[in-house]
Order: structure tokens, then C-alpha cells, then sequence
């Protein structure tokens, strides 16, 4: 899922930093959170971006909202 | 170690852009004004091409005159807030105005558009509630959610039915708040109305805010706005709105038939804790809807200057943002050719906004122009020719001539857009969103 927002083709892993690695702008993240909320069926709220740095804790972060839906 | 230390890689992309003496965007000075759409700039007799005066009515001797006798009776300001001490009769006849204009049952206002946004947006939706917001949105409507305790969900922009399936998820018990523009200030695109409150009325509770500050005097018969345009003015349960721009002024407002609206005056934190407008302002506020409902000749004026200007650019091979509008976007590829034609533009005498990422949608390079009812067809025709004789300089009419949905193949006809021009701008931009985040 991350591919099409990983325009230097880095490696990635948990600790990844969206901001500084991938280089994700403000906009890019909400565009990622969209994308996310359409592949898992789920609602990720904008509030919870200012808690998520690295990919891991994007990924924790969304499992978490996938285990409460279920 | 210093506090301003996170702002140094600004500092450094400020300094690399504007120390060379230049003109700089973001410290243009009017050093005197000549009308509305003329202005002195570094000396230079300028067009004024990108401000919100929409309807020209910064000027206009009626609201001059009424603003001069209610700053003689009530002095330079109220010195209060709203609730203490800040209203006048004044205010409660704007207010009562207002509810006139848009046919509500109520009306607040507040010292700025950006002040009714936070206000709005930070209290009718509380800890339990969900807000979901257009993903172009204001950023007065993105700090509104930061001020309040609601979950906030963005979505794809002008997409009613990305809008609908992220309201089902959220599920039918619980309050949920669809906040939409009605004239995006950016493009100039217009939401489809018709459609958003068509999925309000699909979903239990929900309600639609729609912030018109773009479309106030510009669009509908009496100048209501994008829902007065669409016919849907009745099933929008919240209109926020500003008086800086077609209005002339400064000042913000929202008006609602809700049963209850009132009891916003006591816990809108951006209503109470700041001073109410100065009886001036208020005034010429009141006089000026007045003459925006009964004078329909302003739009129609600035609809055809707008019909003007989009068929040069587009004429020309310009890349323009959104179907006509009082807002015409022309698109460059890069900040370093946006920043040089901006700069060659203002000295030559055009001033239009240069719109930058993270403020325009999809990292766009924007030369935004916005039209004035007051702009002569002169006028018009000279910004034309100006922006023509830089792309020349630049090469950039060659690449892009004829070239995409703005190419020479497009034909305007009539002075207002058709909802289906609308629907089918709304639809590109959706899908071209899909495309760019899928």
C-alpha cells in the first residue's frame, strides 16, 4: 500500500519515519490515511496523527481500530 | 538551544527566495488605494487581481456613508465582548439582517470568518460526535476540529459518495457533522450541493455546514450563495459565512433554523472570549447585504468579467484550475517558475495571488487571479495580456497549448455555470485524487 507514496523507493521496516524517511508532507499522510480506510473498511480519525511517527506505529495504530471494529 | 530553532529550515527557504530585494508575496504594502481594483505598489499604478472584493463594494458611498455615521454615534469600538458589554443595537440588527438574507429562524456573528469557523466547528460537535470534512477544506475548518473534542474524518474531496460510505461506517447512532465549502477559494470549484445534502438525508444523524465565505454574494438569485444556487438553501442546517469578502468588510457569521441555535452564545469560546466588531464595521456590514440581495447586476457583472478572463488564459493554452468562476487558478509547473511569474506579473502592474503547497490541493503551483465586478473589460484584457507576455518569456505556452480539460477546445456559454459543469468538475478532481492516492 505504501508503494505509490514511496517515490524514492527506500526500504522500509517499523521504524521508518513517515515524516523524515519517506518524506511524507501534512497533505501525503491524510491521502495514506484514506487509502488505509478504504482497503481495511475502518475510520481513522485525523486526530490520532500527531501520535504517529514510524510505519510500526502507523501499522499498531491500525490493527488496533480492525481488532475494536471486530 | 533557541525557541525559534524548528523554524530555521523556513528561515533558510526564505532567505534563499527573498533577499534579493525583489518583491516578496508574502509583504506586498498598498501604499495608497486608487479604486477597488486599482492600487499604488512600489509606486506602480497596479490591477488588483486577487482579492476577494468579489462585488466591489469596499467603496460603494452607501456603506462608506453609513459606516461614517455609526462611527461618529458609537465611537472606534465597543471595547466588549458579546456577552459583556459588546452588543450594540447595531449588531442585533445585522444579526436580524442576516436571518432576513438567508430566511433563518437565527443569526450570530462573530469578529471574523475565521473566528465563526473555530467557533462552529470546535462546539457543535463534541467528544461523542464525528466530524467529517471535504479534504480541501479551510485551514479556519481543520483548526476548528483541532479546537474541539470531536473525531475528525477527512474526505475525498467533492465526493459525495466517498462521503457516504465513510458516514456508514460510521454507523447510524451517533451524531455525525458533514462540513463542506460552497466556492473553494483555491480553484474556484464548486461543491455539488445537491448531492452532499442528498446523503445527509440518506444517513441518520447528520447535518451539513456549509461555509460559504467564497460563494456569499457571488452565487444564487439573491445572493446567498453555492446552496441558494443548487435550491437546497432549506435542508443545509448550518451556513457560516464572512463579511470580508463580497460583503466588503470584516466579520464572520452563522445562521440556522435549529430550535436551539441560541444557546450557542454561551459556549462558542471564539464568540465570548474576544471584542465584538466596532459599530463601523457592523454597519456597513447591514448596509451592504442589503445591496448584494437587491442588486443581482454586481453578479452578473462579475461573472462576465470572470467568463472574460477564463476564455483568455484558456484561449491562450493556460492550465486552469476548476470550470469558470470568480476565481480563476493558472497552474505553473514549479515553485521557481511561480515565484518569477508572480514576480514579473506584479511588476508589471497585475497583483494575483501566489498559491504554494501545503495551502493548495495536489502540491499545485497556483497563480490564483480573482475577479472584481468592478473590473473593466480594459482591465481584464490587460491582466490577459500580461499573463500571455510572461508565458512567452517563460516558454510555457508552447508545451501546454490546447492541451487537457483547460485547452483551447473549451466553450463557455452563458455567465453562470451549469450544475453540470459542476458535477463533472467535481467528478475529475475525485477521480483524479483516487488516482494520484489509490
Amino acid at each position: 500500500m505504501l508503494g505509490p507514496f514511496n517515490k524514492e523507493g527506500i526500504a522500509l521496516n517499523r521504524d521508518t519515519n513517515i515524516a523524515t524517511d519517506l518524506e511524507l508532507d501534512s497533505l501525503a499522510v491524510m491521502d495514506l490515511l484514506a487509502a488505509i480506510e478504504d482497503e481495511f473498511d475502518i475510520s481513522v480519525p485525523l486526530n490520532i496523527l500527531p501520535d504517529l511517527e514510524t510505519i510500526g506505529q502507523m501499522a499498531d495504530a491500525v490493527e488496533a481500530i480492525v481488532q475494536e471494529k471486530n | 538551544m533557541d525557541l525559534f530553532d524548528k523554524f530555521s529550515p523556513l528561515i533558510r527557504d526564505r532567505d534563499a527566495l527573498f533577499s534579493d530585494g525583489g518583491p516578496v508575496p508574502t509583504a506586498i504594502c498598498m501604499d495608497e488605494l486608487v479604486s477597488q481594483t486599482v492600487a499604488i505598489i512600489d509606486g506602480r499604478e497596479t490591477i488588483l487581481a486577487g482579492t476577494n472584493n468579489y462585488l466591489g463594494l469596499t467603496f460603494d458611498p452607501r456603506s462608506v456613508e453609513a459606516a461614517e455615521e455609526a462611527l461618529k454615534a458609537g465611537g472606534t469600538g465597543t471595547t466588549g465582548s458579546r456577552n459583556c458589554n459588546g452588543t450594540y443595537s447595531g449588531h442585533r440588527t445585522l444579526e436580524a439582517k442576516l436571518a432576513e438574507f438567508y430566511g433563518t429562524q437565527s443569526a450570530m456573528v462573530f469578529s471574523t470568518g475565521y473566528q465563526a469557523n473555530l467557533a462552529m466547528l470546535s462546539t457543535l460537535a463534541g467528544p461523542k460526535d464525528y466530524i467529517l470534512i471535504d479534504a480541501d477544506c479551510h485551514a479556519s475548518i481543520y483548526d476548528g476540529c483541532k479546537l474541539g473534542n470531536a473525531t475528525v474524518i477527512r474526505f475525498r474531496h467533492n465526493d459525495p459518495v466517498d462521503l457516504e460510505k465513510r458516514l456508514r461506517r460510521l454507523g447510524d447512532d451517533c451524531n455525525k457533522l458533514i462540513v463542506v465549502e460552497g466556492l473553494y477559494s483555491m480553484l474556484g470549484d464548486i461543491a455539488p450541493l445537491d448531492e452532499f445534502v442528498a446523503v445527509k438525508s440518506r444517513v441518520p444523524n447528520s447535518y451539513i455546514l456549509v461555509d460559504e465565505a467564497h460563494s456569499l454574494g457571488v452565487m444564487g438569485e439573491t445572493g446567498r450563495g453555492a446552496a441558494q444556487y443548487f435550491g437546497v438553501g432549506d435542508q443545509v442546517d448550518f451556513i457560516v459565512g464572512t463579511f470580508s469578502k463580497s460583503v466588503g468588510t470584516i466579520g464572520g457569521f452563522c445562521v440556522s433554523n435549529h430550535p436551539e441555535f441560541e444557546i450557542l452564545r454561551l459556549v462558542c469560546r471564539p464568540y465570548m472570549f474576544t471584542a465584538s466588531l466596532p459599530p463601523s464595521v457592523v454597519a456597513s456590514a447591514t448596509t451592504a447585504l442589503d445591496i448584494i440581495r437587491t442588486t443581482p447586476n454586481l453578479r452578473d457583472k462579475l461573472w462576465n468579467n470572470a467568463n472574460r478572463l477564463y476564455r483568455g488564459l484558456s484561449n491562450a493554452g493556460f492550465k486552469l484550475g476548476a470550470p469558470v468562476s470568480p476565481v480563476v487558478a493558472v497552474k505553473v509547473p514549479s515553485l521557481e517558475i511561480a515565484f518569477a511569474f508572480w514576480r514579473s506579473l506584479v511588476e508589471s502592474g497585475v497583483y494575483v495571488n501566489l498559491m504554494v503547497p501545503p495551502a493548495t490541493p495536489q502540491n499545485w503551483y497556483l497563480l490564483r487571479c480573482s475577479l472584481c465586478a468592478a473590473h473593466t473589460a480594459e482591465q481584464i484584457d490587460t491582466i490577459t495580456g500580461v499573463f500571455i507576455k510572461i508565458a512567452g518569456e517563460f516558454g510555457l505556452l508552447e508545451e501546454s497549448a490546447g492541451n487537457g480539460v483547460n485547452g483551447k477546445t473549451v466553450s463557455i456559454n452563458g455567465t453562470h455555470p451549469s450544475v453540470a459543469d459542476a458535477k463533472r468538475a467535481s467528478r475529475r478532481r475525485a477521480g483524479g485524487a483516487a488516482a494520484a492516492t489509490g
